[in-house]
């Protein structure tokens, strides 16, 4: 499911980093684990459910100012969307 | 032979704390032979183990038993786990357990509660695990809807509660669980003894794979469901443990280091304990972790076939079983020279299923619990 633009991702209960100490850093899963790096290691690390996805891509199209702006936004919704169905990652609505 | 040096470390390390439990599975993975309470590696083992663990690179701990409830230093456990840095995932049944001492694993740092279920229906339930348990399960479920913890029901699947897929759904569907595994016995240990009674027809199974494909569908983005065939019934092989060797590795009780459940059958194979040698040395140099990794030791059909790469021969358990050679190809593929033999282990179900599902009770022989001492 792809998310809204102003939806907050937050890791689902069971999904987590490991510590900034630990290398490679992995997003830990109920039964599996993701290593991670260079922008899906920045996404992942805003999904802490203080981030919108707006705010998500701002940021890495700040971070990866040489890509094409709206091809970062289609690869970060698509990420996030993949994460969602493997049941990593919650949307949740912004509160009014 | 490959090296230490060249070999990558486990993923998770499977923790079997204890083998006693308050359920007596008629399908239980143990061996037959159980580990004594006296002889349990103690609470500062354990940790220490898991800390070598997480220095080698393993990411996970799955704390499996037994019941790893049954240990009275659980909560410690899982704190020294998560201190070293490992993902904690919690394997049970839910006994013995209360609100409290959930609360307690959870601020100790468990990330993962794997709650195994015997059946939909409190009395079959029941009668498969030997004990009144499965009215208790039901209260844990809400319990858990109170905390942010991952959730996944395992239902363990075979021929006398196939058929109650929809009811074992509709459980997992009004709890918080975000993952649920409906996986067939495997036939090692207990289950191997129980298996003319465990074993489902083909008729039930090619209905359960319909319905699950259908419940994956449905329920894509909230629950995840996963389904485990009786590789009986394959054509190929499962990769067993995902090869020899290659990304788990299992502690008993007691502290010795096996490659799977139920290596120790495998005969004039010697295992060595933790409480000895480093984690990380048994993993890279152990005669029994060497033994069946990598592709040396493969035989014909195995060999020069192309699948060697995904299912690495199948389970060496199951060839030492059904062929009386662990080196054997696995003889549930359909390229071994003794797949006729689990051919002919499937007629009984398939012919006889209708008379003997009338039974209300077979003579199942129920998992012992460790001697005490």
């Amino acid at each position: 499911m792809t998310p809204e633009l102003d939806n907050i991702p937050r890791l689902a209960p069971g999904c987590r980093l490991n510590d900034k100490t630990q290398q490679p850093r992995t997003l830990l899963m109920p039964e599996r684990a993701l290593r991670l790096n260079g922008p899906s290691l920045e996404i992942v690390e805003r999904c802490d459910g203080r981030h919108t996805v707006q705010q998500i891509i701002a940021d890495l199209q700040k971070l990866y100012s040489k890509a094409e702006a709206q091809r970062v936004q289609t690869d970060i919704l698509g990420y996030l969307a993949l994460l969602h169905d493997q049941r990593a990652l919650d949307f949740e609505a912004p509160t009014a | 032979m490959p090296t230490a040096a060249h070999i990558a470390p486990p993923l998770a390390l499977i923790a079997e704390l204890t083998h006693r439990c308050p359920l007596h599975c008629v399908y239980c993975s143990n061996p037959l032979e159980l580990t004594q309470r006296a002889n349990e590696l103690s609470t500062e083992e354990w940790s220490r183990v898991f800390r070598e663990a997480a220095a080698a690179g393993v990411l996970q701990a799955d704390f499996t038993g037994g019941e790893p409830l049954a240990r009275p230093d659980i909560v410690q456990l899982v704190r020294a786990a998560r201190a070293a840095g490992l993902y904690v995932n919690l394997i049970t049944s839910g006994l013995p357990l209360d609100e409290t001492r959930l609360q307690q694993l959870i601020q100790a740092g468990l990330d993962h509660f794997q709650l195994s279920f015997q059946g939909a229906r409190e009395e079959p339930a029941n009668e498969i695990s030997g004990t009144k348990s499965h009215a208790h399960k039901i209260r844990v479920l809400e319990w858990l809807k109170r905390h942010r913890i991952a959730v996944t029901l395992n239902f363990v699947i075979h021929r006398r509660n196939i058929d109650q897929l929809q009811e074992m759904l509709a459980i997992a569907d009004a709890s918080s669980a975000t993952r649920v595994e409906f996986a067939n016995v495997q036939y090692y240990g207990w289950a191997f003894a129980n298996r003319e009674h465990l074993l489902p027809t083909r008729q039930q199974l090619a209905h359960s794979i319909e319905f699950i494909k259908q419940a994956q569908t449905r329920l894509q983005g909230r629950i995840r469901v996963e389904f485990v065939i009786p590789d009986y019934y394959a054509k190929y092989p499962k990769a067993c443990m995902s090869g020899w060797g290659r990304k788990l590795m299992l502690i008993t009780p007691a502290g010795e280091a096996l490659p799977c459940h139920a290596a120790k059958i495998i005969p004039d194979l010697s295992f060595e304990n933790v409480r000895n040698r480093h984690l990380d040395e048994i993993w890279g140099n152990s005669e029994a972790f060497q033994k069946f990794r990598g592709e040396d030791w493969m035989q014909e059909p195995c060999k020069t076939c192309d699948r060697r790469t995904q299912d690495f021969g199948g389970c060496r358990c199951q060839a030492l079983l059904l062929a009386g050679n662990a080196a054997a190809t696995d003889p549930v593929c359909s390229l071994s020279p003794n797949r006729p033999a689990v051919d002919a282990l499937l007629d009984l179900p398939n012919s006889a299923a209708a008379i003997e599902l009338t039974i209300p009770q077979p003579a199942w022989l129920y998992r012992i619990n460790p001697v005490s001492g």
